[in-house]
């Protein structure tokens, strides 16, 4: 039975629809009037609740992501009802709407009516457009037929290359598609970009291995004769041979309901409604994708959410439960970011510039693979808009500038210039806008910081800022800290409560004072007895200057278990094992011989992102022996873990690439053995590539080197992880002998002076004087240190040895490595799951529970 | 190989485990008493006997914890998550909901016994 509404005296809204907005509105229901004030009705289409259809291409990344914006556990405390199933009839004179769902026919009364019923995507009147393997791309049903039509398909054609048409064509590619993009335009999204702007993103997307035609109308889709999809026809005549069609051309809003009620609609479609997202009938109301306002029907969820809170305002004064209000939508910027299969792309306000006599600025930088521009009043003292491929770090702070119509005070441009690390920051208003997301203005969060707010957890919390894509997190911790120094409040570098001392004080400390053990350490500046935090971080600085084996009795109660155990552990705590391959580069005997060791301990193998192989569930007994049989085999272990350089990746180079410059592989081998073991504030990764197509992806690593026809050069600065960075130029065409030197006092410099945890490029991001600085300091010697870096990275290199080695050659690190003190048995607890032919950790529900043996027995 | 003795008190079984000097200073073991997997710890001059089960994992690890102080608490960290409990009552420092099994300790002549669960 469909859930009965109760009979009440409160006033009823009833919502069409259970979208991002339509569920935005219910939220700005509630937060407006409890449910002893107001009764709340959603009819719910979908089988499930409303989802971030912004995200629906998550769902090809994850099995089960989540993406659900409203649980019916959520809606039932909120006193929300959920009418299952389709509206069919609105009767505006009774003021009732039919439901029908799978459990029948339900007739719900109503004193405010809202349509929330979105769009639905237009398929063009192509021929062919209902075979069997044509789709659409709009809920996770879709979504879900297209990933059941592509096991068997090897092709695959999205028709339509704009926002919508893109992201299926990534979705395609995810399940292993050849894919092809047709845009009847002459570039992709062409309702956003100009030609240029859309020529750039054409290449970016074709560089992924897209087919991306442009100016190409389908007449036809041609089928054979089961009915099935065989290929796209153009109207040139030309074909494209295909499996499986998408359509991506356009939405329409939905009005049907609107329309057979009588309800005022566009001529184009859509429900009309007025800035109070009123429509023609006083107690209905439309917002999201189906309502037409001043002529335009929005596409974007974020002129959605603007109607939902305007109707939310509205819907409740006319209900009599706030007083007046004067909410009013009065149209929405357009402006959209986006990352489309890893593309950013922004554009905003009249980002083609329309507005007559106005002037604009571009910067096409082929090197980056980027392009920017400005779109500037008639006198070039304000922005009107701009577009953004390819690096959207100025978005908002453009958008900004765009909306507020400040006049600028720089030559405008300055703003469309990448900044340097450390470098000026971009001049914005006072209150610029942080979250484009959720549109939070640096007011707001001051304002929360003033309040009491401490942290990003708390910001995000209480203004909302930073929980949609995440992309201003870094400027709201930049800005926390800031407004706390000016607080008055001390922002304190401790590294922990035993140590009053940045990770750098005590760096310089120790080295100047000589220590060499813990104790010595904590005696002379800390109190208590250390902790997690400050045990390893001072372990990593004794390992830095002193370069010590770490199982040494005094250094290892300091060791975090990784260094303790010379291995990584997993989360069942059995340890993974992963040999150092120097630059990637391995014999055949090589691969046999990990093999081997890998089946010997029944160990399961994974190829790791950095070039190597990981062989996990180690049991820790079996450690030394597996390290014996590596070294056997020519190995060592390398480091999978701990604060250490891990790998340097490279491409083949010149030894085998057609377009390798330089040899890369000898170059990584070279630079992996030199700098292996080196103890630092974060892991360290590095990159080598033969050519400018940069295949190791050296520019991601903390540093990258680039071949050039001249030499090597060398970026400094890059991390994937959360907040991926692109690495900077550091200096160009090096020899081989002043590259090294050069990276030797770049690191060094790094491991003395940067904070615990701190990656290379936030390190360089705050260093005062940024990029020009470093340069000064460590090619130039402005500090005069070079000499004493270069001595400890020559300290370090001479007394580089095999820790794997040593821990077996030491016989009493072994009892260390057994899993009991008083006992041979293993683990019980470590249990293993077969899964695509190898184990892997039993999950807690999989876990066959252990006899509870004890006082018992 | 377990050594089983029942001590004057009939209630308390304790099983010697080590011998003080197999800990080193500052860190944990584990030993197998009775079944029961049990985190054996030498922390400033005194021995702590803990469940070796991290509850908020599931795994058995916290004799590889590092052992250290929050104010006069001494703590062990678990080293998956880092949840840290208090060496002497077993409580999680994070979830005062949350605690592990404590041991009766006994060192005697340099060893270690261990009681049944307290």
């Amino acid at each position: 039975m469909i859930q009965a509404i109760p009979q009440t005296q409160l006033p009823h809204v009833v919502i069409v629809g259970n979208g991002m907005v339509g569920h935005r509105l219910v939220d700005n229901l509630r937060a407006g009037a409890e449910a002893n004030t107001l009764s709340i009705t959603v009819i719910s289409e979908e089988t499930r609740l409303a989802y971030d259809r912004v995200r629906l291409s998550a769902h090809f990344d994850d099995d089960c992501p989540d993406l659900s914006l409203a649980t019916a556990d959520g809606y039932e405390e909120q006193g929300v009802h959920v009418a299952w199933g389709r509206a069919t009839a609105v009767n505006r004179d009774s003021r009732t709407v039919n439901v029908t769902g799978k459990t029948g026919e339900q007739t719900l009364a109503y004193d405010a009516l809202v349509f929330a019923t979105g769009s639905f995507p237009f398929v063009p009147p192509t021929p062919g457009r209902d075979a069997a393997g044509c789709f659409v791309y709009r809920t996770l049903g879709d979504l879900d037929a297209i990933r059941t039509a592509a096991q068997d398909a090897k092709t695959g054609v999205v028709i339509g290359g704009g926002l919508l048409g893109l992201e299926a064509a990534g979705a395609l590619r995810k399940l292993g598609l050849e894919t092809h993009v047709v845009e009847f335009a002459p570039h992709p999204m062409p309702a956003q970009l100009d030609a240029e702007g859309g020529a750039l993103l054409k290449r970016i997307i074709e560089d992924m291995g897209i087919g991306v035609h442009t100016s190409r109308a389908t007449s036809e889709v041609s089928t054979d004769d089961a009915g099935r999809v065989t290929a796209l026809v153009f109207a040139d005549g030309s074909r494209l041979e295909t499996d499986l069609v998408v359509f991506s051309a356009g939405i329409r809003p939905r009005d049907d309901l609107a329309r057979a009620c009588g309800l005022t609609v566009g001529e184009r479609g859509g429900i009309q409604i007025d800035d109070r997202c009123v429509t023609s009938d006083p107690a209905v109301y439309a917002v999201g994708e189906c309502a037409l306002h001043g002529g335009w029907v929005y596409g974007l969820v974020a002129p959605g959410y603007a109607m939902a809170k305007v109707a939310a305002a509205n819907l409740l004064a006319d209900l009599g439960l706030s007083g007046p209000t004067d909410a009013r939508f009065i149209g929405a910027d357009m402006s959209t970011k986006l990352k489309l299969l890893g593309v950013e792309v922004g554009s905003f306000g009249d980002a083609k510039g329309q507005t007559p006599d106005a002037r604009s600025v571009s910067l096409s930088d082929n090197v980056r693979g980027t392009y920017s521009k400005l779109v500037l009043s008639p006198d070039g003292t304000r922005v009107l808009g701009g577009l953004l491929v390819g690096d959207t770090a100025r978005y908002g702070d453009l958008l900004d500038l765009a909306l507020s119509g400040t006049p600028l005070t720089v030559p405008p441009e300055t703003l469309i210039v990448p900044p340097l690390p450390g470098g000026e920051a971009l001049p914005v208003s006072t209150n610029a806008l942080v979250c484009s997301c959720e549109n939070v203005r640096t007011n707001t969060l001051v304002s929360a910081i003033e309040g009491g707010c401490r942290d990003v957890a708390g910001l995000k919390k209480c203004t909302g800022a930073g929980t949609g894509c995440g992309g201003c997190v870094p400027s709201m911790h930049s800005l926390l800290q800031l407004e706390l120094r000016r607080l008055g409040e001390t922002v304190v570098n401790h590294i922990c409560e035993h140590f009053p001392h940045s990770r750098q004080e005590l760096f310089n400390l120790i080295r100047v004072k000589g220590h060499r053990t813990w104790d010595e350490v904590l005696g002379a500046h800390g109190t208590g007895l250390g902790c997690e935090t400050c045990k390893p971080a001072v372990a990593s600085i004794l390992a830095t200057l002193h370069n010590e084996y770490v199982l040494k009795a005094e250094h290892a109660p300091l060791q975090d278990t990784n260094d303790a155990f010379l291995a990584n552990i997993q989360k069942n705590g059995t340890y993974s094992v992963v040999p150092r391959v120097p630059g990637g580069e391995i014999t055949a005997e090589g691969l046999i011989a990990i093999g081997a060791v890998a089946r010997k301990y029944g160990l399961s193998c994974k190829i790791t992102g950095g070039q190597r192989i990981d062989l996990l569930g180690a049991q820790r007994d079996d450690l030394p022996a597996i390290w014996g049989d590596l070294i056997a085999a020519g190995f060592e272990s390398g480091h999978a873990y701990g604060k250490s350089l891990r790998t340097v990746k490279s491409c083949v180079g010149s030894t085998w690439c057609r377009y390798g410059v330089q040899d890369s592989t000898g170059l990584a081998v070279r630079l992996e053995l030199r700098y292996r073991g080196l103890r630092s504030p974060h892991k360290i990764k590095s990159g080598v590539s033969g050519c400018t197509r940069e295949c190791a992806e050296a520019r991601g690593k903390d540093f990258g080197v680039i071949a050039t026809e001249k030499g090597w050069n060398l970026y400094v600065g890059g991390n994937g992880g959360v907040t991926p960075r692109h690495a900077v130029l550091l200096a160009a065409d090096l020899d081989e002998e002043t590259l090294i030197r050069t990276i030797d006092r770049f690191l060094m410099f790094y491991v003395r002076t940067a904070d615990r945890l701190q990656r290379t490029s936030t390190w360089l991001e705050n260093l005062e004087g940024g990029l020009d600085y470093l340069r000064g300091v460590i090619m130039d010697d402005t500090l005069g240190i070079c000499a004493d870096l270069d001595a400890a990275m020559a300290r370090h290199v001479d007394s580089y040895f095999d820790e794997w080695a040593a821990a077996l050659a030491d016989p009493t690190s072994h009892a260390r490595f057994r899993t009991f003190v008083n006992s041979d048995a293993r683990d019980n607890g470590v249990q293993w799951v077969n899964e695509r032919g190898q184990i892997r950790p039993a999950s807690l529900h999989e876990l066959i529970p252990l006899p509870m043996a004890g006082g018992d027995d | 190989m377990t050594l089983t003795l029942t001590p004057p008190s009939s209630e308390q079984t304790w099983t010697r485990v080590c011998a003080v000097h197999d800990i080193l200073p500052g860190t944990g073991v584990c030993a197998l008493v009775q079944g029961e997997q049990v985190a054996v710890f030498r922390v400033a001059g005194r021995v702590f006997a803990l469940g070796n089960r991290d509850p908020f994992t599931g795994a058995n690890v916290l004799a590889r914890g590092l052992t250290g102080s929050k104010g006069d608490t001494l703590k062990v960290a678990s080293p998956l998550l880092k949840h840290a409990f208090d060496l002497e009552t077993g409580l999680s420092l994070d979830d005062p909901a949350v605690m592990v099994p404590t041991y009766a300790v006994r060192v005697e002549g340099g060893d270690v016994w261990i009681g049944s669960r307290g």
